[in-house]
């Protein structure tokens, strides 16, 4: 008789119990990469989490880990006070692009800047998710919202904003590299990019930033294989994969397009 | 820093230290007068002492730097005025839902909008009322000389660790711009009641340590509401005024902060008149003072309440006299400085001299 073999287990870090996202989400895949991040770099005693606002606001149902739930878009602000009152421990954010990159503008921008020792896990799915799928700042041209019905549109609405080449811009920002939740693929480049962005904070170097490109099917309005193909045709070309900032990397500061075909 | 020497400073110099010898590990603020003396000073005085200074991108960031640093179980303060305290009241909401220890100095200017940067009292609602949304209330202390800004500090941090509750020092311009001696002090023991029981410190061999306000269950926000209803309730015991010359007053005038100090100027000079004038000066605007004015009312005395704006905590004068009297009200409008004249002839009025 042969046993059933388990061959891949959970992180220690994660939770055991059913997410409550939607079918298709990358929030889960997310969650997993960084839960499997923090384990191996020997981080699930010493992590703090700051939770932000919208269907991630629950990472911390999800994670064994201390957090603390910050208002919304303030999470690299309650971040910077937490990671100053607690220079031993590990600080990371978890925010989605309504919160860091429109009412949080502010925060992220001067957080990276002052070079702030956190690390920041930026999840992009061009729409608000738990508020029922209206304008996100990184919405694309053209496409439908609840609050842009007939499309975004740039002379109305302004183009979508780039938060990595914005952050990998910025003097104190360590590392910042933009992945994708599209593919097995880029799922294991993002998780490298992950580590990444976590260990600029462990090395004491400087803020860590991570933009991950993600699906949302249920305000997209369409399946989980046609989000995915979404990210890749119509995502991915707007927003380049690659590393935008790395002082870790031979010859200091590293701001690149996409390294994906190099 | 504290030798218990007299020293000739500042209000806001007598908030920052009296601050830092209340064991203060982390300060976020903005600028904005007349409450500059404080980060300036903090600036160079709490890097020397070990302690994290951050002159934060906003208010709305300070209070936020302040919420994350509350969870670390750190001793942290903001400091601010009026229309900056507005723009934190998001996070003091937040910080009383997480029920986290912090406190934030207001040197209340004149308002509302951008108002003037001149003295005022027009915060008080804000202040005692909550200030942001949802049913909640931050303690509230009111200095009225340097020496109580200092010694209000030590003060303010030990009821917020007490309490895990966001403590309001509510300060004005007079107090935090005029100079008087001051004698440090330092306490014996900082008492932080447990905080290494609940803060976020690792989850290393216990578990995971969840600091929110987010509470979506059927009935939970309801149970949370209930407990933060019990502390405030609880929170009374601290209620605290200084009653001065009310034995025999056929007149109390209630005064909080800098003009509560001036009153008693005015008040010294009526009584040695042959005046039957007292003082009550609340020293916590939240909880109030109730009990003593409704003594104070029992036996029949009349009330004036006088603030410099333009008429706020006369609602809780009148609230806690009510079952045998009333209060008189007269506000001294913000944008004009009061001295204790201005005091006398509305006083001698409302004792129908």
């Amino acid at each position: 008789m042969s046993a059933e073999q388990i061959v891949f287990e959970a992180p220690e870090i994660m939770i055991d119990r059913p997410t409550h996202y939607c079918p298709g989400c990358h929030h889960g895949i997310a969650h997993r990469l960084v839960g499997e991040v923090l384990t191996e770099m020997g981080l699930v005693d010493d992590t703090l989490c700051v939770g932000s606002i919208g269907c991630s606001v629950f990472i911390y149902n999800y994670l064994n880990v201390d957090a603390v739930e910050a208002p919304h878009g303030r999470a690299p602000a309650v971040a910077t006070g937490l990671k100053r009152a607690r220079k031993d421990k590990f600080v990371f954010t978890y925010q989605g692009d309504g919160d860091l990159a429109s009412i949080g503008m502010a925060e992220i921008i001067h957080a990276a800047n002052r070079g702030e020792r956190i690390s920041v896990v930026f999840v992009n799915n061009t729409v608000y998710g738990m508020t029922g799928g209206q304008m996100a700042p990184t919405t694309l041209i053209g496409q439908k919202t609840t609050t842009c019905p007939g499309g975004r549109c740039a002379d109305r609405e302004g183009s979508p904003i780039r938060m990595s080449e914005i952050i990998g811009g910025l003097g104190g920002t360590a590392y910042c590299e933009r992945a994708s939740l599209d593919s097995v693929k880029n799922i294991r480049r993002a998780k490298k990019a992950i580590r990444k962005a976590f260990e600029v904070q462990q090395q004491g170097i400087g803020f860590g930033f991570v933009e991950l490109l993600s699906g949302c099917p249920t305000n997209w309005r369409m399946d989980a294989v046609a989000a995915n193909k979404r990210i890749t045709e119509e995502m991915i070309p707007y927003f380049p994969l690659g590393v935008y900032k790395d002082v870790t990397a031979e010859g200091g500061c590293e701001c690149s397009e996409s390294k994906e075909d190099k | 820093m504290a030798d218990n020497k007299r020293i000739f400073i500042k209000g806001n110099e007598a908030i920052s230290r009296g601050a830092m010898a209340a064991g203060l590990k982390c300060y976020f603020g903005y600028p904005i007068t007349p409450q500059n003396d404080i980060p300036e000073f903090l600036s160079t005085e709490l890097p020397a002492a070990g302690g994290e200074f951050v002159q934060a991108e906003s208010e709305v960031a300070s209070a936020n730097m302040l919420l994350g640093a509350a969870a670390g179980g750190a001793r942290a303060m903001t400091t601010s005025s009026s229309p900056g305290v507005s723009l934190m009241q998001e996070a003091i909401s937040y910080l009383a839902g997480s029920e986290l220890p912090a406190v934030i100095v207001n040197i209340n200017r004149g308002g509302p909008g951008l108002g003037d940067i001149g003295s005022s009292q027009g915060d008080y609602f804000q202040s005692t009322r909550g200030g942001g949304h949802g049913d909640y209330r931050t303690i509230v202390l009111a200095p009225g000389t340097c020496q109580e800004g200092y010694d209000m500090m030590i003060e303010a941090f030990d009821l917020a660790f007490k309490y895990r509750n966001p403590v309001l020092v509510l300060g004005d311009a007079i107090v935090g711009q005029m100079k008087e001696p001051v004698t440090p002090w330092v306490p014996e023991k900082i008492n932080n009641y447990g905080a290494e029981d609940w803060c976020l410190s690792g989850a290393k061999g216990r578990d995971k340590r969840l600091l929110k306000s987010l509470f979506l269950e059927d009935g939970a926000l309801a149970s949370q509401n209930i407990h933060l209803q019990e502390k405030y309730a609880a929170l009374q015991a601290e209620a605290r005024a200084d009653v001065f010359a009310c034995d025999d007053a056929e007149l109390v005038v209630v005064a909080f902060g800098s003009i509560g100090r001036i009153v008693k100027s005015s008040i010294r000079r009526l009584r040695a008149e042959g005046h039957k004038v007292g003082l009550v000066r609340p020293l916590t605007l939240y909880p109030f003072p109730a009990n003593v004015l409704e003594d104070l009312a029992k036996q029949g005395k009349k009330f004036l309440t006088i603030e410099h704006n333009c008429g706020q905590m006369v609602e809780d004068v009148r609230l806690s006299v009510r079952k045998y009297g009333d209060s008189d009200f007269h506000g001294h409008m913000p944008g004009n400085l009061p001295g204790s004249d201005d005091f006398v002839e509305p006083i001698l009025a409302r004792l129908g001299r």
